[in-house]
């Protein structure tokens, strides 16, 4: 029992301070293993970076149901998760109460006039590293220095029907992903 | 009781089938969310992302807990919290116990390698999406350029990006309004 309570109390520590998204989680996660040598160590965290990428859901999330579960089985799992997300819910309906009262005040609609184009800034780049993973070779066009090494052309030509397919037939976004798995068995990206 | 539920039920299934952390939720919130549901207008959801990023925790649990909290309240919010966390849960569960090496499997391998492809296609998407309704002059436009060259090519946090372009809209906002 008092093992839950110290790790529910660990990750709301880590969903208060990690600002900016999943990945923001990690740096303090390796800071667990240093404070908490018996709980986890830095390969089986690593380990957990790529099942957490191959699994749905947030990476932050997934972290620390799997660092919960290794320390104190499921229910260690289910605490972590409720530390983490405690903050999160804490801070966003203070903020949103905030937001519904002053929503029509000058001053935030003119803050968010910023904020709108500056987010969708945000998103282009994170857009612009997932597309530099899934469509380029980088390394191998330092190697080589020929553009035809830049990028990878099987991979592109499935985005542009895909991106075709998307537009067209607007379906939801499962079918393209669950497509997209099959299309990655049978031709290898 | 029934709407928490349903808010529980629609944020499980997101969970589900989020790949890839925060941003490949963003074109499932758009389909579901905006064009199914009209829970929320496309410009909110840019509003909570932005928020998101700001405010600590993970984004999509913080955009889970925004939608939920203006659906239904506080039991609202935590509805679509749990929704939202419970597939991850049970998943990376059954990941730890029973497969070390789930990542390393070769067919897990390939199909990843085509839904790396698919989540980029689809955040290309939901981003020409958005472009519309958040990118609307000429300083926007700027704004928005200069962020993403800035984020793409250094490492400075998106908190500083948000607050500052914050502080911008409001500055530009004034001058203009001392022009007129």
């Amino acid at each position: 029992m008092m093992q839950l309570l110290l790790l529910i109390f660990e990750f709301f520590k880590i969903g208060l301070f990690a600002i900016g998204g999943g990945l923001a989680t990690l740096p303090f996660l390796y800071d667990l293993t240093v404070t908490h040598p018996d709980w986890v160590n830095r390969s089986q965290l690593l380990d957990m970076v790529a099942v957490s990428e191959s699994t749905p859901g947030a990476l932050g999330v997934n972290m620390a149901t799997y660092v919960g579960n290794v320390i104190a089985g499921p229910l260690g799992g289910v605490a972590t998760t409720i530390g983490l997300v405690m903050p999160s819910v804490i801070i966003i309906v203070i903020v949103a109460r905030f937001l519904e009262k002053f929503k029509d005040s000058p001053v935030v609609q003119n803050v968010f006039y910023g904020i709108r184009p500056a987010s969708i800034g945000l998103i282009m780049a994170a857009a612009f590293v997932v597309i530099k993973e899934a469509l380029m070779d980088i390394p191998l066009f330092r190697e080589t220095g020929s553009f035809t090494d830049l990028f990878k052309i099987k991979s592109i030509i499935f985005g542009i029907i895909l991106y075709i397919g998307m537009v067209k037939f607007k379906k939801h976004p499962v079918l393209y992903i669950a497509i997209a798995a099959v299309v990655g068995n049978i031709i290898v990206f | 009781m029934k709407e928490l539920l349903k808010l529980y039920w629609v944020f499980c299934k997101m969970g589900a089938v989020c790949f890839g952390g925060g941003y490949a939720m963003l074109p499932i919130i758009q389909a579901e969310i905006v064009d199914k549901r009209g829970w929320a207008e496309t410009e909110e959801i840019m509003d909570y992302y932005a928020i998101g990023q700001c405010t600590p925790g993970v984004i999509a649990v913080n955009t889970s807990t925004f939608i939920g909290n203006k659906r239904a309240g506080i039991p609202g919010a935590i509805a679509a919290t749990a929704g939202f966390v419970t597939p991850s849960i049970i998943i990376i569960m059954i990941i730890s116990t029973l497969l070390q090496s789930f990542a390393h499997i070769t067919y897990v391998e390939r199909a990843f390698s085509g839904i790396r492809i698919c989540v980029a296609v689809l955040i290309i998407n939901a981003t020409v999406k958005l472009w519309k309704s958040a990118v609307k002059d000429k300083i926007g436009l700027a704004l928005c350029l200069a962020v993403f060259a800035l984020s793409a090519f250094t490492d400075i946090s998106p908190v500083v990006f948000i607050i500052g372009s914050g502080l911008a809209g409001y500055f530009i906002c004034k001058w203009k309004g001392a022009k007129k």
